[in-house]
């Protein structure tokens, strides 16, 4: 190999950010662009539809789930500073936390479409506002879902005591999805339960 | 196939060569269409200006700095330069005067044509769009036509623009008539509007320019410009009802029973189909199936054989008449002048 | 070309060459492979191979449209072929291609050794490719259980409502769908890719004010897919909810609105164009200082410049909609968004423009293609300067003036760009040079075609020719200005055929490359060719933009140039 002489310089320090984060944050930017579309789409067709139910008849506040997935940003963030400070069980604990909370949003979101369904008898097909609402906050729960699946097989790991103080990392990478999943809910909740309403 | 097609070809560099260009743009005929014209002067002008100027600096550098093969001199590096903070600031700064002028000129131009006045004895038609073919109609008058357009001329000193308020009843199109006015799209849920005022009589060729499904390509326009006394004459024909010629009560009958009902309009008949186009005053138009092909008793009966022969992927379908059924059909809609 | 050797040693790379292994392992090693230089090469050539299938859409276009009233294909078949034509140049080959240069370009030009994500490489690739089959799968399954296979035929931009259940049955739109999803989704993964490579790869010494130019654009590109696809991957998935689970975003007859997919479309499709078009900025950046010899004019401008075009591109979508009917008011704002893109633009012509002033220019195949490049791309610029002016868009729109600018932009710039970086790179990829003999016909026959075709192709457009019809009368006076098109288009078939035999050819019988065949100046050009599997043996390090420049001038470094703003020095003493 022809060796690259190049100039160097040894006395400069050459550190470079993580490329997990930087990955998580190109990650979230086309993800974020995604969900804007569906709010776009919603905010448009608010008011449109030619039939009922209107989501003044149907909808009710999600308070309570919503105050539990918010809460599991903190939970999810608690169980990163554990670990990276090497408290492995305070930081499946955390995570415990976390799965737990975001496992009551969807149980939560999954009780609520039951009942749209079943009882006001809205689907995706019945009008404009079934299409735009059960899509938009559908794609928001597939991607509580997947996060949810994540954070189980983080807590399993760590359970198992597979994941050290190395992997805050790859931990904090998860959370900031987390983080993401959260804050969009926010928007969701905004448009959708305040807005929309 | 491709050699039948010369003879054709052959035709069309004819009319071509002297200059029978009937939808050339750069031949407008009507106010909008004008004022696009004189825009896009300007337009043209300052692009081919730029044009000049820049492929002549790349030329002279082509030239000026190629590499030549002479002594060992030449094999040196020339000399580095890293950038012109001045420099390159006026070539910031120009195109930015460009085109604040390009976008003040185009403003002006987007406004007169998008908010004009509309003079209280202005014509109103309704357009609808559907695949592939036309429907007008003039909610005053009572009429309702396809594919050809009759609108009055518009003398400029005393301006009478026809105003078209246009939607969709299936897929996106878009009406497009080159030398009177730019195009507008025809929108399904949603209500455009335009206007033309052709200054001379004759007739304006154009078609559909969004595309729309399988016969996008026939989905002509023939916009008549009629002499006053002209639309005045067309106008109360049209407002006729549909003749009744006992010579071909035979074909009517036909029509009457069988599915062209529900799908056709005679005015004054059974027929009262929204589906296809309005039959009524049908022989009084030069073409059928949305200007492909001429109005010709041999077109009517082959289209109405099979619309596919004429135009493939039309929506109208081969109604299976037997000979005789079809001569009588085609003997009865030849009637209705 | 000057064959100063620099102070770096050049080895055989045959030297090195190990004995034959087994197709089947070879095979193999490429199916499985996560290196991002053989993921490169997949790239380019599952993207070459499109080329030529797509090309040869348009060449049974042209022979359809050479006449009037032709009957040479049916008007389904018509319009099958500009909807696969326009999706697979789009998604299948412009995106692969300018993904597989960046891919194998990338890490050699910051001094890496492979990209940041080498898995997630692998799956985008393979994603992306699997769309491509998919869309033309629809050629055998599109009908689904209706009867024999159709192709999809909306159009690559699908407007709404023609691709609803209704209008649109059997299954070919759904293909259409899908596999443009597919490889929005590989899209997104090597985006995010190059970027977490650009960002936490470099070798040190490689701050971002001495990252190559192509390496710049790169990264301003890839950041743009990420807010041009997701909107079109939103829009597709609820194409798809609509024509599956039976809501109703796009469905007309209940409310829905067909101007929202426009907007959504646009919102992804003008982003697109830069996407496709900053690559080959890229090239032109790398390629028109070699062979001017001269280090490139502005640097920092130009990075502005590109990072300018990024954002502003994002709010230009609506000049595909001046006829729709969006209002005065709206029309002015997109007027002059998208008149302030030449802006910057302008400042990358005339930076190249200073570049090749003073400079000693080399007319290698490559730069022939280069220089190609600037001219048509200022036409192309100039054209699209007259469908931003809304009025005259109201006339031009939809015609075939508009295919001839994109056409200019996509074949005349891009595609000229991609042929130049051929020649560029070819000998680093595989150690030897193309023919200079043969490229240099290919270029002149290429240039021939282009211009028969393209150049021509506005007239008929100017005489009020709508795009997407299968035929035309015979009365409008189109036929001779389509018959000249449509004969340029078979010289461009030959020359591509000409460029396809010269890359095999020289496979086997070109000139040794060795590792710096132009005397050029960025790290790609340190390691052998083709370079070994870890790229460098020792990681580099470098000192400014043109480290080779450096380590061949030790007398004269650029390092001196590039002062700590990032800025380089004020030339005042340097007249042009
Ligand atoms: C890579 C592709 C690419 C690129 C780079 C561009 C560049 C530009 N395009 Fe083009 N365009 C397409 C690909 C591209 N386009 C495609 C594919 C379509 C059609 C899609 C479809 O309908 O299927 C399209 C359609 C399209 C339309 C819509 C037409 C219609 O459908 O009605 C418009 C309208 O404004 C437009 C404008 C422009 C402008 C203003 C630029 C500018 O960026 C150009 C800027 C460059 C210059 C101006 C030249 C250099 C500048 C100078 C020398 C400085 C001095 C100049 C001035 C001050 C003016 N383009
Ligand atoms: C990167 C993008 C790209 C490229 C490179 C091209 C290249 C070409 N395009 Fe394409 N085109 C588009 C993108 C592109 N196009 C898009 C986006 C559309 C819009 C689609 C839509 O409306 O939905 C379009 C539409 C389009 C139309 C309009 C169709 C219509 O509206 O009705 C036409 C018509 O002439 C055309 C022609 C050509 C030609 C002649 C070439 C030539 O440059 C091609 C040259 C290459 C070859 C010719 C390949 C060589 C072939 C061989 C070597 C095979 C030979 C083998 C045998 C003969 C067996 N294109
Ligand atoms: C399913 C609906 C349908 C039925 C049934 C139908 N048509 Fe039509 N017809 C159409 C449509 C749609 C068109 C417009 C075709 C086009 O130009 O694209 C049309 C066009 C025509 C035209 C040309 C009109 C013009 O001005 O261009 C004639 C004539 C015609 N039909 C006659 C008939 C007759 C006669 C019958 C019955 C034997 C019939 N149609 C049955 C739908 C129908
Ligand atoms: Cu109607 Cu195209
Ligand atoms: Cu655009």
């Amino acid at each position: 190999m022809s060796d690259v002489a190049l100039i160097s310089n040894p006395n400069e320090e050459w550190v470079l950010p993580s490329r997990g984060i930087v990955g998580m944050v190109c990650l979230i930017l086309a993800e974020a662009s995604i969900f804007i579309i569906f709010v776009v789409a919603y905010i448009f067709y608010m008011g449109k539809s030619l039939a009922g139910p209107t989501p003044k008849e149907v909808l009710t506040l999600p308070i309570f789930t919503s105050i539990c997935l918010l809460s599991s940003s903190l939970t999810v963030h608690a169980a990163v500073s554990a670990l990276s400070r090497s408290k492995r069980h305070l930081c499946s604990l955390w995570l415990a936390a976390t799965v737990l909370l975001g496992g009551i949003f969807l149980a939560g979101t999954a009780h609520e479409w039951y009942d749209l369904i079943y009882n006001h008898g809205l689907t995706i097909s019945t009008n404009l506002f079934g299409t735009t609402f059960y899509s938009l906050v559908g794609l928001h729960a597939t991607h509580v879902l997947v996060g949810l699946i994540m954070l189980a097989l983080a807590l399993w790991f760590s359970l198992r005591g597979q994941m050290t103080h190395e992997h805050t990392e790859k931990l904090e990478v998860l959370s900031l999805y987390w983080h993401f999943v959260d804050g969009v809910w926010v928007i969701v909740f905004l448009v959708v339960y305040v807005l929309g309403r | 196939m491709f050699a039948s097609q010369g003879w054709c070809g052959l035709a069309a560099i004819a009319t071509s060569a002297v200059g029978a260009d009937p939808t050339n743009m750069f031949a407008p005929a009507g106010t909008p269409a004008n004022s696009i014209f004189s825009l896009s002067m300007l337009v043209l002008g300052v692009t081919s200006a730029i044009f000049v100027i820049v492929s002549g600096i790349l030329i002279y550098v082509l030239v000026r700095y190629r590499w030549r093969k002479s002594g060992d001199k030449s094999e040196q590096e020339p000399h580095q330069i890293y950038g012109s903070n001045q420099i390159e600031l006026s070539w910031t700064v120009i195109p930015v005067l460009i085109v604040v002028m390009l976008f003040l000129a185009t403003t002006r131009v987007i406004y007169t044509t998008e908010h004009a006045r509309k003079p209280a004895d202005a014509l109103d038609v309704t357009v609808i769009g559907r695949q592939f073919w036309w429907e007008f109609s003039y909610p005053k008058l009572g009429i309702v036509t396809a594919n050809e357009l009759h609108v009055p001329v518009s003398d400029p000193s005393h301006p009478l623009p026809t105003y078209l308020t246009m939607s969709s009843a299936d897929t996106d199109h878009s009406f497009w008539v080159p030398r009177l006015a730019g195009k507008t799209d025809v929108i399904p849920n949603k209500v455009n509007t335009m206007w033309i005022d052709p200054q001379a009589p004759g007739l304006y060729l154009g078609q559909c320019a969004q595309y729309c499904g399988v016969q996008h390509a026939k989905m002509l326009i023939r916009v008549y410009a009629d002499t006053p006394q002209e639309f005045a004459a067309w106008v109360a024909h049209q407002q006729q009802p549909a003749v009744e010629d006992p010579r071909v009560a035979e074909g009517r009958d036909v029509f009457m029973h069988n599915a062209c009902i529900s799908c056709h309009t005679i005015r004054g008949t059974v027929a009262t189909g929204r589906f296809g186009p309005d039959l009524t005053h049908l022989a009084s138009r030069d073409t059928i199936a949305s200007g492909s092909v001429p109005n010709t008793p041999e077109n009517l009966h082959r289209f109405i054989e099979n619309p596919a022969n004429l135009k493939p992927g039309v929506l109208m379908p081969p109604m299976h008449l037997n000979s005789h059924d079809l001569d009588a059909v085609t003997a009865y809609l030849t009637t209705l002048k | 070309m000057a064959t100063q050797t620099p102070a770096i040693e050049t080895h055989n790379a045959a030297a090195s060459k190990p004995s034959r292994p087994l197709w089947l392992e070879v095979l193999h090693g490429w199916v499985t492979t996560v290196d991002h230089k053989k993921i490169g090469l997949m790239y380019i050539g599952y993207a070459l191979f499109f080329l030529v299938v797509a090309g040869f859409e348009a060449l049974l276009m042209r022979i359809q449209l050479a006449v009037p009233n032709n009957h040479f294909v049916s008007p389904q078949v018509f319009n099958g072929l500009f909807t696969v034509h326009g999706t697979t140049m789009v998604f299948f080959v412009g995106m692969p291609i300018l993904f597989g240069f960046g891919n194998y370009l990338i890490p050699l030009m910051i001094g890496a050794r492979d990209m940041a994500f080498p898995r997630l490489n692998a799956f985008s690739f393979w994603i992306s490719a699997f769309g491509g089959i998919l869309l033309y799968y629809s050629y055998i399954g599109g009908s689904g259980l209706y009867g024999a296979g159709s192709a999809p035929d909306v159009g690559w931009f699908a407007y709404a409502p023609l691709t609803s259940r209704v209008f649109s049955p059997g299954h070919s739109t759904d293909y259409w769908t899908l596999a443009v999803l597919l490889s929005g989704v590989g899209t997104i993964g090597t985006a995010l890719n190059i970027v977490a490579t650009t960002i936490s790869m470099r070798c040190p010494g490689m701050k971002m004010s001495r990252l190559p130019l192509l390496v710049w654009l790169y990264l301003v590109t890839s950041c743009m897919t990420f807010v041009a696809v997701g909107p079109l991957t939103a829009a597709q998935i609820m194409l798809m909810l609509d024509r599956y689970a039976g809501s109703h975003f796009f469905d007309t007859q209940a409310g829905g609105s067909a101007v929202l997919w426009m907007h959504f479309f646009w919102i992804f499709g003008h982003p697109e164009v830069y996407i496709l078009v900053l690559p080959a900025f890229a090239f032109a950046n790398e390629i028109i200082p070699v062979f001017s010899r001269k280090a490139i004019f502005g640097y920092p401008a130009m990075v502005a410049a590109s990072v300018g075009i990024g954002f502003i591109s994002l709010g230009v979508w609506a000049h595909h909609m001046f006829t729709v009917g969006l209002g005065p008011g709206a029309n002015t704002f997109f007027v002059l968004a998208t008149m302030v893109i030449s802006v910057p633009t302008g400042i990358k012509i005339f930076n190249w423009l200073a570049t090749l002033w003073g400079g000693k220019i080399h007319f290698t195949v490559s730069m022939l293609f280069a220089i190609g490049f600037l001219f048509q791309f200022l036409v192309a610029g100039l054209t699209g300067i007259m469908l931003s002016v809304a009025p005259f868009d109201w006339q031009l729109g939809n015609s075939y003036f508009v295919v001839a600018h994109f056409h200019y932009v996509l074949v005349g710039a891009i595609l000229f760009m991609l042929f130049s970086a051929f020649y560029y790179w070819y000998p680093k990829v595989t150690g030897r040079m193309l023919s200079e003999h043969l490229g240099k016909w290919h270029f002149w026959l290429f240039v021939i075609g282009f211009h028969l075709t393209f150049d021509f192709m506005h007239i008929p457009g100017l005489l009020g020719m709508p795009r997407r019809i299968y035929t035309y009368e015979a009365d409008r006076g189109w036929m001779i200005w389509n018959m000249i098109v449509s004969s340029g288009a078979a010289i461009q078939a030959v020359a591509t055929l000409l460029f396809v035999f010269n890359m095999v050819w020289s496979y086997f019988k070109g000139a040794v490359a060795g590792a710096d065949p132009w005397d050029a100046w960025t790290l790609e050009w340190s390691t052998t060719s083709p370079p070994p599997a870890y790229n460098f043996a020792k990681t580099p390090t470098v000192a400014s933009r043109r480290p080779l420049w450096d380590l061949k001038h030790p007398e004269d470094p650029d390092s001196n140039y590039e002062t700590e703003q990032h800025l380089p020095r004020s030339s005042q003493e340097e007249s042009l």
